[in-house]
């Protein structure tokens, strides 16, 4: 009774007969979990600074003993950038609709990156940190979400290196540079709408481990990465553009380097396709995370 | 009577057999399969449960220190995870009142690339330490570590000693009004653990809540006013630790687990078999466990499979603690009376003064003569021991740092001046 200065906030202001008896609300009450959506997200606002401190984590051991550090979140797409453009630009001619080709492919290596390394190291979080599910309660979406938002520390990184590419081509983005914000959001919800559906079935089904890899190799050349989008042919748009990552590279590079803007027809599906997706990820990862620890 | 802080009610926990570890989704499609063609599932198939808990409800009142105690598999674990939160119950309630921490390991998260200080601030955050108490306590949990000068480096290069002094200073420091502890105070050296006892000793004086999960009976002697003890995830006991304590070691050699005769983990001819270990008082009442200092019999039932006397024999009893020979009883060392064995039986080793300190010792048993051994069994038996007042003074000994260690031998002293 002593030290209990929260919980006796709690006691209401009712005459009580006898101590013992007092009406007090539990700090925790642990109930077998009903319904599709409990989201809990008292929960993980609590945990916020865990999952600073896990994407703090992972950043820091990525680029430890190092000698570059973090110089490489830079390096690694400048020299994808080097390789696409000797590769698809002046070996197979690829168009870049009026880009030079060398920023045509850093806009879209961008978003890229960015959801390729957020799926393959997110899709497959919960499993590395199988340790602390069975040892330690918090929020289990923390594990995704720090997973997913440790590239994204990456995506920034790179992001400014934009800026002396777009200088050296003598480019300056237009006004759609305000929406830019926009399309970051689209690609962080894609990246953790496809890990959030991967992680909950990884713990499951350990096959995911081994799909992953090739999903996220197909998904590239589903995707306008290297070539544009005009080399697709108008009737297979529609069915191309389900892919979110479709909306989010078309977006970068409007944003950015003020290409045409992508038609309404193509942002819609990708962004309803990610909305999907990530509401019903979020909802089977709860469903799952009642499991997670008796099946890890 | 003081508040309530943890009220269970009819908690339950089932497991799924079948489903745990063989999950593949080549088994799911091959199942689909099958249940497409109209195959009947067989019956290894079918939702095999396991209750891990079974309808287990129990109070735990602030202040109080319970310790659950229970065999392998009783559901001890279950219900920590439970309380945890780390797993939902299958059904019932659980209501917790203040601020918990859970400890079911030490250093939970710690990361071999991260410096001391880095890992203090991860660990913490993951036990629910919120960044500013972090901050404000670091010093002190720093301190309480003795790793002061290593705190900057990379956890990897740490010794092992050292790596579980940090990680239990992080847990020492948590400050919460209910702690839940599984064994992590059987990790680590002696002093260390003897540290981490005090620590506790200190969190129930404080008048937090406590409960903790072991299978070192004396600690849940020495800390706890209430033990309950668990049984096939069912609540069996309740009350006062020695008289659960009790409850736990009679149970533990009344059945429950193989009998040590139809042991087959042996070396043996099957011709002369152990078949039995009791322990006993003076007046040959069973006891368990055993008091330092207390006369013990150690008795060794045998049974002869085949009609036959055998001569020369020797029964020899090691008795062990963490891996190391404590002590040796041996039939054909004390006199030079031959044994002969036939027929059933047993054999009584008589203690005067149990010279073994408290903890948890183990009994190997050999029935043999000098060129053939007839049975030999490993961790046959186990021993509690509870410290004991050895000498008769009314002191206990060891004193605390050196409790658990050595054994007990008769001396005496005598002071003469010199000068």
């Amino acid at each position: 009774m002593t030290m209990k200065a929260s919980n006796s906030l709690d006691v209401p202001a009712v005459p009580v007969p006898t101590r013992g008896h007092v009406v007090r609300t539990p700090t925790v009450k642990i109930r077998p979990s009903r319904g599709l959506l409990h989201l809990d997200l008292g929960a993980l606002w609590q945990y916020r600074e865990l999952l600073v401190f896990l994407v703090w984590r992972d950043t820091k051991v990525r680029y430890k003993q190092a000698v570059i550090g973090a110089g490489w979140a830079v390096f690694q797409p400048l020299i994808s950038m080097l390789l696409f453009t000797a590769i698809f630009s002046y070996l197979a001619k690829l168009p870049s609709d009026g880009v030079p080709y060398p920023l045509f492919a850093y806009a879209g290596l961008l978003p890229w990156n960015f959801i390729a390394q957020a799926t393959s190291r997110s899709g497959t979080s919960l499993v590395g940190e199988s340790h602390l599910i069975s040892k330690v309660y918090f929020p289990r979406l923390i594990i995704p979400l720090a997973a997913a938002a440790t590239p994204a520390v990456d995506l920034l990184c790179s992001l400014l290196m934009m800026i002396p590419l777009m200088l050296w081509f003598g480019m300056t983005p237009g006004w759609q540079i305000l929406l830019f914000p926009i399309f970051l959001v689209m690609a962080l919800l894609a990246a953790l709408a496809v890990s959030l559906w991967f992680s909950a079935l990884h713990v499951k089904f350990r096959d995911v481990g081994h799909i992953i890899p090739f999903f996220v190799q197909f998904w590239m050349f589903a995707s306008p990465v290297v070539y544009p989008i005009s080399l697709i042919p108008e009737k297979w748009r529609a069915l191309y553009s389900l892919n979110p990552v479709v909306g989010v590279v078309e977006g970068f590079r409007w944003t950015l380097l003020g290409q045409r803007a992508p038609s309404l027809e193509m942002m819609l599906p990708s962004l309803a396709i990610v909305l999907l997706l990530f509401v019903s990820g979020v909802i089977y990862f709860k469903r799952m995370e009642r499991t997670f620890a008796d099946v890890i | 009577m003081a508040e309530i802080a943890i009220s269970a009610r009819h908690v339950s926990k089932q497991y799924v057999i079948a489903a745990v570890n063989h999950d593949t989704l080549r088994d799911r499609f091959a199942h689909a399969c099958r249940s497409v063609f109209g195959e009947p599932a067989t019956s290894e198939e079918g939702p095999r449960t396991f209750h891990a808990l079974n309808d287990v409800s129990f109070e735990v009142t602030e202040g109080e220190v319970l310790g659950i105690i229970g065999h392998n598999g009783a559901g001890k674990s279950t219900l920590l995870k439970v309380l945890s939160r780390i797993t939902e119950p299958s059904g019932g309630e659980i209501d917790i009142y203040g601020r918990v921490t859970s400890l079911l390991e030490v250093g939970t998260g710690f990361h071999a690339e991260l410096t001391g200080r880095e890992n203090i601030y991860l660990n913490a955050a993951m036990l629910g330490m919120r960044k500013v108490d972090i901050d404000r306590r670091l010093e002190e949990i720093v301190e309480f570590s003795g790793t002061q000068q290593f705190i900057d480096t990379p956890v990897k290069r740490y010794s092992s000693g050292m790596y579980v002094r940090l990680a239990f200073s992080v847990a020492a420091h948590l400050d919460p009004e209910i702690l839940i502890v599984d064994e992590v105070l059987s990790v680590g050296d002696g002093a260390f653990q003897k540290k981490c006892l005090g620590k506790m000793d200190e969190v129930r004086r404080d008048g937090r809540t406590v409960i903790l999960v072991s299978h070192d009976l004396p600690v849940v002697a020495n800390l706890c006013q209430r033990a309950i003890l668990l049984r096939r995830g069912n609540i069996v006991g309740d009350g006062r630790p020695q008289q659960i304590i009790e409850q736990y070691m009679s149970e533990a050699f009344t059945g429950g687990e193989a009998s040590l005769a139809d042991r087959t983990d042996r070396y043996t001819k099957h011709e002369l078999m152990v078949q039995a270990i009791g322990f006993l008082n003076e007046k040959l009442e069973p006891v368990q466990p055993a008091l330092s200092g207390q006369h013990l019999v150690v008795r060794v039932h045998y049974a002869c499979h085949v009609r036959k006397v055998f001569e020369n024999m020797r029964v020899m009893v090691v008795l062990n603690r963490d891996e190391r020979t404590a002590c040796i009883l041996s039939t054909d060392v004390v006199d030079r009376q031959p044994l002969t064995l036939e027929g059933t039986g047993f054999v009584d080793f008589h203690i005067p003064h149990l010279p073994l300190c408290g903890g948890r010792y183990f009994l190997h048993v050999a029935i043999e003569n000098d060129t053939l051994t007839q049975d030999w069994v490993q961790y046959a038996a186990e021993l509690q021991v509870l410290d004991g007042d050895y000498y008769g003074t009314g002191k206990m000994y060891p004193h605390d740092g050196w409790r658990g260690k050595g054994m007990f031998v008769d001396h005496s002293w005598k002071l003469e001046r010199v000068d």
